[in-house]
């Protein structure tokens, strides 16, 4: 009975990948989570720009399907088991602990992300500076993890393979070598 | 029923950016969105419960110290793999009977120079844009500002789209 509220990567793997011949049966729509920062834009601040000028209440499948994704989210936490302390490699634990990160409570550290933090430099880059790359980045490579890394791979796309290794590079990279100098701020 | 009002170099633009290319021939009332919500909620649940949505996984795949993400990712993609494959193999229909089609995404540098941009997103929030939705469901309020931050940067991606080499 160690870890039974975390459901081990062959449970959850495949069904993610389910979630690919879901959208295809119920609807024929491609897999694809970071169209919905596009179209949030579109409807929200269009500005006359003309990436987001389209008819995006035709995809408002997108936007209902990461409504249902922040749902999840509210159920999993108050109607099932919420998610026990997160259980990482010592090595992790060791080196975070040196960044005074010791909180594993949450799946989000909460000594780094909470709303104080964001007044500080180690915060704002990370929560402000992050999110600015995450938008910019998969709208700029055409996907994200989901898109490119799934949908993509998996319908044999040689440019969404060079994405996720490109997705695998700057995140190697991050962690590696930049993060450790953020988290020191 | 209502013809597409887009041209061919709209579609183009679509494809380039995985928008849903697909679109139905069919309209239908609103409540059919309803069952993308349904995918949607067992998404985000599998998202926690596997801890998929984790800061701290995100920073155990990066430093090679677990096999947990790299399983997660590579059992998605074999599943959809095969899903796809019995799909043309059979040629499946979608629950209204329409044909499903898919669109090859065609390659531009975009993909390289906006995979590594998200790629160190990715590592410095622990999130890509699904998990973000996700995390703020948790309670984790303060996620909000990346997604809004997120959205902010897609904006600017709009903006500068013209002037960026693809």
């Amino acid at each position: 009975m160690t870890d039974l509220l975390s459901w081990p990567w062959y449970v959850a793997g495949p069904l993610i990948g389910l979630t690919v011949p879901a959208l295809l049966i119920l609807g024929n729509k491609s897999f694809g989570i970071s169209s919905s920062l596009r179209h949030i834009c579109a409807s929200c601040l269009p500005s006359g720009i003309p990436f987001f000028k389209y008819n995006w209440q035709k995809e408002i499948w997108n936007l209902v399907f990461v409504l249902g994704i922040l749902i999840g989210g509210i159920i999993s936490v108050t109607l099932l088991s919420s998610p026990q302390a997160v259980n990482v490699h010592p090595d992790l634990v060791q080196e975070l602990a040196g960044y005074g990160i010791t909180d594993y409570s949450n799946l989000v550290p909460v000594e780094l992300m909470n709303w104080e933090s964001l007044f500080t430099a180690r915060g704002l880059i990370m929560m402000v500076g992050g999110g600015l790359l995450v938008g910019f980045g998969t709208r700029y490579a055409g996907g994200c993890t989901s898109g490119h890394s799934i949908m993509g791979i998996a319908n044999l796309q040689l440019p969404s393979l060079i994405a996720t290794v490109f997705f695998m590079i700057g995140g190697f990279i991050m962690a590696n070598f930049i993060l450790p100098l953020i988290l020191s701020l | 029923m209502q013809k597409p009002t887009y041209n061919n170099a709209d579609l183009e633009v679509r494809s380039l950016d995985t928008m849903c290319v697909n679109e139905s021939a069919l309209e239908h009332r609103w409540y059919h969105n309803l069952k993308y919500l349904t995918v949607g909620v067992f998404f985000g649940i599998v998202f926690i419960k596997a801890e998929v949505i984790s800061w701290f996984r995100i920073q155990e795949m990066f430093r090679l110290q677990s096999f947990h993400m790299y399983g997660i990712i590579g059992s998605a993609i074999l599943v959809a793999m095969a899903s796809i494959f019995l799909i043309k193999k059979f040629r499946a229909k979608t629950i209204y009977g329409e044909e499903i089609v898919f669109h090859d995404k065609k390659f531009n540098k975009g993909q390289i120079y906006g995979g590594l941009i998200f790629g160190l997103g990715w590592a410095l929030t622990g999130a890509c844009p699904g998990p973000l939705f996700a995390q703020i469901g948790t309670g984790a309020t303060a996620v909000a500002v990346t997604l809004l931050s997120a959205i902010a940067g897609t904006w600017i991606y709009g903006y500068f789209r013209e002037k960026l080499p693809h």
